[in-house]
């Protein structure tokens, strides 16, 4: 039923949070197609049929009709149950988390998505499930309003700063899927973009396993993946082109003017400074639009970072 | 029944057919206000309802911060100046320039005390630090969200002490309309309407005075 | 020289009047625009027609502001990367275009300009029933602009025109100046809602019955009854975000521990019943409209009519379908979705009325009916989609996508826009006593209706695919659709310029319309056009419905007969 209507929407990557979302769109747009139809030709038919012949024409005083209003009062009502009934089983569905669903832990922020593991790993911007199993999304945001969409899975839920929401989905085949931030929340709302990558479960496993917990690597690593891990990246790009904050390549040593007027060069203080109290020292033709980090990096953190940035030649 | 070439009483507006027809309508534009402004209370009012049933205890612990006594008096007072000002309309009708006159200043005095109160209670509690937000600096109660608590009081206070305000204006307004002879018992709508708005202040009191002070 | 037995509205008995015939001169010597003349005589009047165009004028010159904006959003938007303005740029446009277009022109275009014009006329009264009051309204709806217009001065705004909390508190921009802004106009609109209702109830002409009330009548009753109840809601919800802006109170804001979601409450329990505000207007003009142009009895009056204030109940219910996916309670998320669908029913029961009007009709495709023709259309759609988004599952990916966007453009553009241009070139020749050039007239909606439909017919395929709303930079993937729709709403441009031009140009060299040029029963099409200050030189008296085509038009003619004539 509708594939009349199927061009309108991607290809559904997860049959049990989605199938029954597609079905009933395919039977909303098939009726509403065929009433539309109706209304339209019906319309166009009584213009042409009844056109004036002249001013004189009389017409048939015609006030109402019970039984036909009766009918089209009484056929639609019955749609809207069936939509009503199937919208609503549908999205039980999407409410009901199955038991033995795998849980990861979602952070959003301003202008990313951290993903957090049971065994500590932490991932920016891209969520890895295993594929044939259920995942739930315990999600929380760190400021204001966000929303997770993912078209494929048909799923989406927004993700407040005062309490914990979820949303599950099953994707059967290891592949890509986009993640969208559907609430608006600033400057870079529509960068706010991730990720999901499905595994085979073994894959999955094995990728878990290679995760790096924390701890490991060498500093510049570590500052790497720290930038990706907190959204840095989406504002500062590591490779001289121009996002909202000032890029990161060759920051190190750099002579920047100051939006007061005063130049400095950037040093390991300034960066620090930059990261916790970010409207101190803005740099010209730039607007203050950074958020705090101070409490969501550690003073080793911050130290790996300057590092890596140290590295950006 | 008039058409327009008839003469008009001066006060009757040339679109309106008779006096009847402008008390009428002008009386039903009150009402309709009043329904509004009922309405725009009631947004406060349910901003109330759903803090004190997420956070019942804070707002038993609050409601003793907050003076019974002078809340009281203060309804009282109220209650009082409804009265005269229904006394003010009864004397209008009954073509009692006197004691329309009269009774509309004490609605206005005793408008006056209720505001001085008012006033001496939110000093108090300025003293103590108990400001609205941000400003709160008050330790003495030991909950969370009690500055939540006082924004709410604040803001139902706040917008009904603006609406005795306005009502002091409006009354003292009629007053000195009065005083220039322009009432009678033919034409008192201006009275009417007003006194229609001061019951609906006194109506809201009415309300916040237990809601905020009597909780137990 | 003849009786009739009717009640007047003031005192609701049946009494016998004395009526005469009063043709009205084709040629009228004294009309509103030649006394009172000045722009002092303007600025001042308490002529509820001069308001009317003025609040004419206010409401075009900000549709043309929210107009450019879209369509530089539009241009924005034909390459996925920037194409020529930066993303906070785009961010503040995007919420000004929302948030002039809601509450600067759908909400006060039908009923504040056309409604103020028509409304006392239809009822036969010289005006409403607080004439101060209603220019009272128009000066704080300009005082409202002034300070939306600091707030463009200054830091714009960039929260969107929904203002959601806690990006609101938190956002840099110009947040207090425009909330006040929208504060002050609630009162415009309250007093307005206000005046109607007084006027409609109290200032009828002799026999008009509420079972004669024109249904452009009863749709700004339901109207001005859900701008009285609504507004205040809206008024407070913005006073305690200023106030929580200002002071930090702390109840929307959840690092102080308040909830967020409340704040979508408040804001949908005003701006879902403005939906119906905005539309039901519209659904008056269309059966003025329909009826006159195809000469015939409107069928099912009384659905028609209850049919609006059932919507204006029920339009309080539903406020919560919007935040399906906001994490509010799973009752309520039922709750909301069902009574959604119960809202659903009286418009499609209005549509099938208005298609079952044309049969048997003497049908004539006039410019106004064109627009009908088109509203019928498009509106069906916004309204199936509608369905759809009521939908909870289907709602749930649909949610803040372009699907979401077209769905509303088709129902407030395609739906109130379009009644409202239905109107306009409707009621165009008894307000200036100028004809437009018909030919020109349907050039431009033949461009509307293609511009418009390309415009958003590709924004339902984009948000369906995943697109969402709001959006700066957009995949890849959705680049045909935004190119398509960006050409569309160019399109769109033109054929509102066009109209400006044709409309503009039949007030310089137009030709003269006739007092009643389209043959309508209509009350307000009993008076010189333009009218006379006083709407009639006479007082109307009303014997037949206001659909009453099978009727000679002698009897929509009467007025009470004065002590002069009865001499003779």
């Amino acid at each position: 039923m509708g594939s009349l209507f199927d061009f309108m929407l991607p290809e559904l990557k997860s049959p049990l949070t989605g199938a029954s979302t597609d079905a009933l769109m395919g039977f909303i747009h098939l009726v509403s197609f065929i009433i539309l139809a109706g209304v339209t030709i019906a319309m166009i038919y009584f213009a042409i049929k009844y056109k004036r012949k002249s001013d004189d024409d009389q017409t048939p005083l015609i006030t109402h009709n019970n039984t036909l209003e009766l009918t089209w009062s009484v056929i639609p009502l019955i749609l809207v149950f069936i939509v009503f009934g199937w919208g609503y089983s549908g999205w039980l569905n999407l409410k009901a988390v199955p038991d033995n669903a795998y849980e990861i832990q979602v952070s959003a922020y301003k202008w990313g998505w951290t993903f957090s593991y049971e065994n500590g790993a932490q991932v920016g911007n891209e969520v890895h499930v295993p594929a044939g199993r259920p995942v739930k999304l315990v999600m929380k945001s760190q400021d204001v309003l966000h929303s997770f969409f993912v078209p494929d899975y048909r799923i989406k839920q927004d993700v407040l700063p005062n309490r914990y929401t979820y949303v599950w989905f099953q994707a059967d085949e290891a592949g890509e899927s986009q993640v969208f931030c559907t609430e608006y929340c600033g400057t870079s709302h529509s960068d706010m973009l991730a990720k999901v990558i499905v595994h085979t479960q073994s894959d999955f496993e094995n990728w878990l396993a290679s995760q790096n917990t924390g701890g490991g690597g060498t500093p510049v690593e570590r500052g790497e993946s720290l930038l990706t891990l907190q959204g840095c990246v989406t504002c500062h790009s590591v490779d001289g082109s121009e996002k909202i904050g000032p890029t990161f390549q060759k920051l190190f040593g750099r002579e920047e003017t100051m939006t007061d007027g005063t130049t400095l060069t950037v040093d390991e203080n300034y960066i620090r400074e930059s990261i916790l109290d970010p409207g101190a020292k803005i740099v010209e033709g730039y607007q203050n639009q950074m958020v705090s980090y101070e409490g969501r990096l550690s003073d080793d953190d911050i130290s790996d970072i300057i590092e890596y940035i140290k590295t950006l030649d | 029944m008039a058409n327009h070439s008839t003469s008009h009483p001066t006060h009757v507006q040339h679109h309106f057919v008779d006096s009847d027809q402008q008390f009428d309508t002008a009386k039903l534009g009150m009402w309709v206000f009043l329904v509004n402004e009922i309405l725009f209370f009631g947004g406060l009012f349910c901003a109330y309802i759903v803090y004190r049933a997420w956070y019942p205890e804070l707002f038993q612990m609050a409601a003793l911060e907050l003076n019974t006594f002078w809340g009281a008096v203060n309804t009282v007072v109220l209650i009082g100046s409804s009265l005269t000002v229904a006394m003010a309309i009864r004397s209008a009708q009954k073509n009692q320039m006197k004691g329309l006159k009269i009774n509309l200043l004490i609605t206005i005095a005793l408008a006056v005390v209720f505001m001085v109160i008012k006033g001496f209670e939110y000093a108090h509690k300025f003293e103590l630090g108990i400001f609205p937000g941000d400003f709160y600096t008050y330790e003495g109660l030991d909950h969370p969200q009690a500055n939540v608590f006082f924004g709410i009081y604040y803001m139902l206070t706040g917008v009904h002490a603006l609406h005795v305000l306005i009502g002091i204006g409006l009354i003292f307004w009629i007053y000195l309309r009065a005083r220039k002879g322009e009432f009678s018992s033919e034409y008192y709508t201006p009275v009417e309407i007003t006194g229609l708005y001061w019951h609906l202040v006194d109506l809201i009191w009415i309300f916040l005075f237990p809601l905020l002070y009597l909780i137990e | 020289m003849a009786t009739a037995e009717v009640s007047p509205a003031s005192t609701g008995t049946k009494k016998t009047f004395k009526v005469k015939r009063y043709i009205p001169s084709e040629n009228p010597k004294k009309t509103f625009f030649t006394e009172e003349r000045g722009l002092w005589a303007w600025l001042t009047t308490v002529d509820h027609k001069k308001i009317g165009l003025m609040y004419l004028g206010s409401v075009t010159f900000f549709f043309l502001l929210g107009g450019i904006l879209a369509l530089l959003l539009r241009t924005e938007l034909l390459t996925p990367a920037q194409t020529f303005i930066e993303a906070d740029t785009y961010n503040q446009f995007f919420t000004l275009h929302g948030a002039i277009m809601v509450f600067f022109v759908l909400v006060p275009s039908i009923p504040a300009a056309l409604g103020n014009f028509v409304l006392p006329m239809q009822l036969g009264a010289k005006d409403v029933a607080f004439p101060r009051l209603n220019l009272a309204s128009l000066y704080i709806y300009i005082i409202g602009a002034i300070f939306t217009f600091i707030a463009l001065a200054s830091n714009g705004l960039d929260t969107g025109w929904t203002f959601y909390t806690p990006y609101s508190t938190e956002s840099t921009s110009s947040v207090i100046w425009v909330t006040m802004g929208v504060f002050i106009l609630g009162f415009s609109s309250i007093l307005t809602g206000t005046n109607f209702i007084a006027t409609i109830h109290k200032l009828r002409a002799p026999g008009i019955t509420w079972s004669k009330l024109p249904l452009n009548i009863w749709a700004l009753y339901a109207t001005s009854i859900m701008q009285v109840l609504a507004t205040p809601v809206l008024a407070i919800t913005l006073l305690l975000l200023t106030m929580e802006r200002f002071l930090g109170v702390g109840i929307f804001d959840p690092s102080l521990g308040g909830d967020p979601v409340l704040y979508q409450h408040f804001f949908w329990f005003y701006s879902h019943p403005a939906v119906y505000i905005m539309i039901v207007p519209g659904f008056g003009i269309i059966s003025e409209v329909i009826t006159t142009f195809s000469k015939k009895h409107i069928f099912g009056y009384w659905a028609i009519a209850l049919s609006s204030l059932a919507i204006a109940f029920i339009g309080f219910l539903v406020w919560g379908h919007h935040m399906f996916t906001s994490g509010q309670s799973a009752v309520a998320t039922t709750v909301f979705s069902f009574l959604t669908f119960l809202v659903g029913i009286p418009t499609g029961i209005k549509i099938l009325n208005w298609v079952a009007t044309l049969y048997k009709g003497s049908i004539e495709m006039k410019t106004p009916m064109v627009y009908v023709f088109v509203f019928l259309f498009l509106f069906s759609i916004g309204g199936f989609t509608g369905i759809m988004l009521g939908a909870l599952s289907a709602d749930i990916h649909l949610h803040d996508t372009y699907y979401v966007v077209a769905h509303f453009h088709y129902v407030m553009m395609g739906g109130t826009l379009i009644a409202l241009l239905a109107g306009l070139h409707y009621w165009w020749p008894k307000m200036t006593g100028k004809m437009y050039n018909e030919f020109q007239a349907k050039i431009g909606a033949a461009l509307i209706f293609i511009g418009f439909n390309m415009t958003f017919l590709p924004q339902f395929i984009m948000g369906s695919q995943g697109m969402p709303r709001r959006y700066y930079n957009y995949i890849d993937q959705f680049t045909i659709f935004h190119q398509t729709s960006t050409i569309g709403s160019y399109i769109l441009g033109v054929g509102f310029l066009l109209i400006a031009y044709y409309l503009a140009k039949s007030l310089m060299s137009g030709e003269r319309a006739g007092s009643n040029p389209w043959g309508s029963r209509g009350l307000e099409w009993q008076s010189t056009s333009p009218p006379d200050l006083h709407n009639f030189d006479h007082t109307p008296v009303v014997i037949n419905g206001p659909y009453d085509y099978h009727k000679p038009m002698e009897e929509f003619q009467l007025g009470l007969a004065n002590a002069h004539d009865e001499k003779h």
